[in-house]
């Protein structure tokens, strides 16, 4: 395969990873139902790369006619299978942390009453997804760029990248995003920015780096050898909804299967 | 930077002012595995592990006069905000950022040894605080 080739196709995997979209059918919690008609579900197709409060104004308008006046302006929070869905993980990190009990459509209780506390950041405004967001990104450009791509960028390329995200605008987006992933000829990011998430444990960073002590690019097999050490052959990770090949570059991994918040979100199973 | 020798400030408990350490663990996770630690203050099911977290006050905010702590590994982000904000006796409602290599801030619920293990050198990791958002 020619390298024009190579990139054409690499930028169809950055085009199919922006459209995964999950079905999702949004109930409100049958004790929060004020009066004596339950409304009838949500349903939506939401993308795997938002975030819950991007895409839930609607769900909120909804069911809010059904709840105590009283509760009209609490914060909404959801569970699935009772547990709180973290606003500020990605939709398709809780999808595949959660897959092997979830059936589509992906059945989610909305509340709008006793707001777990001790499990669930609040999140009181879009702007609170934004900053997060950023931060995300700019603590990725530490690992990859000791921080030099993104602090010289513009503020218009910041509010570019996150009005990418939250209007689900590819080409917006990637405008600015590929000056965060680009790298020289033949080199790499310094380090490969990641979160490993294990059932109900909070996630695992680490420093490492995208190539072996003998310059050897490493594969996502060597990452996990460094992270389980003997076990790592019985590592199952899970990104998108796929499991990517032991023998796929780390590099080339951070490049294409980032969150858009620059991390690479990995779910494991043993 | 020189440390207080005064370790009965009003320190909630769990953090101590101390020497620096310079154990660094370079276990896998194969061999450690991580805690299930709560949001809060849930106790460690591992051995405790601490390291030395060093506050640096930025721009308006008071400046603590003991600035290197241990802390475990296993307290949240959050719960460092909630400890600088007792000590220098803020409001609860006052806000506080916290920083990491003066460039991003970390979540409330990010741990304190994910950061170290990216961050943080020789048993200690250096944080910036201030009252107002300094970078980002």
């Amino acid at each position: 395969m020619n390298a024009a080739h190579k990139m054409a196709n690499d930028r169809e995997v950055l085009r199919e990873i922006w459209d995964g979209r999950i079905p999702v059918c949004f109930q409100l919690d049958s004790s929060e139902v004020n009066g004596l008609q339950a409304p009838d579900p949500y349903y939506l197709m939401v993308p795997r790369l938002s975030y819950f409060p991007l895409v839930t104004d609607k769900v909120r308008r909804h069911f809010q006619r059904y709840i105590h006046p009283a509760k009209h302006d609490s914060e909404m929070w959801m569970d699935f299978n009772g547990q709180p869905l973290k606003w500020h993980y990605p939709i398709g990190v809780l999808y595949d942390l959660y897959i092997p009990e979830i059936s589509l459509p992906w059945s989610i209780t909305v509340h709008f009453e006793k707001f777990p506390e001790s499990e669930l950041l609040h999140c009181p405004s879009r702007e609170a997804v934004e900053s997060y967001f950023m931060s995300c990104i700019k603590e990725a450009d530490v690992l990859k760029h000791r921080s030099q791509v993104v602090s010289n960028m513009q503020k218009k390329d910041h509010n570019q990248l996150w009005l990418g995200l939250q209007n689900d605008k590819f080409d917006q987006f990637w405008a600015v995003n590929r000056k965060l992933m680009e790298v020289g000829n033949d080199e790499t990011f310094k380090y490969i920015p990641f979160r490993l998430y294990q059932g109900d444990e909070p996630f695992v960073q680490r420093l490492v780096k995208p190539v072996t002590e003998e310059g050897q690019r490493k594969t996502l097999y060597h990452f996990l050898q460094e992270i389980y050490a003997e076990n790592a052959s019985k590592v199952k990770v899970l990104t998108h909804g796929v499991e990517p090949p032991p023998d796929t570059p780390l590099q080339w991994m951070s490049e294409h299967l980032s969150y858009p918040d620059n991390f690479l979100h990995l779910c494991i199973a043993f | 930077m020189a440390d207080s020798p005064d370790t009965t400030a009003d320190a909630p408990e769990g953090v101590k002012s101390q020497e620096p350490t310079s154990e660094r663990d370079q276990d896998s996770l194969a061999s450690e595995p991580i805690s299930i630690a709560g949001l809060a203050d849930s106790p460690s099911k591992t051995n405790k592990q601490k390291i030395d977290i060093l506050l640096k006050a930025t721009g308006n905010a008071p400046i603590m006069k003991t600035k290197k702590w241990a802390v475990d590994k296993d307290k949240r982000i959050g719960w460092i905000i909630e400890f600088i904000k007792k000590y220098l006796k803020l409001e609860r409602s006052e806000s506080l950022f916290l920083y990491v290599n003066q460039a991003f801030a970390p979540a409330p619920d990010q741990l304190v040894r994910n950061l170290y293990d990216c961050y943080g050198s020789d048993g200690k990791l250096v944080l910036h605080y201030c009252k107002s958002q300094a970078w980002g």
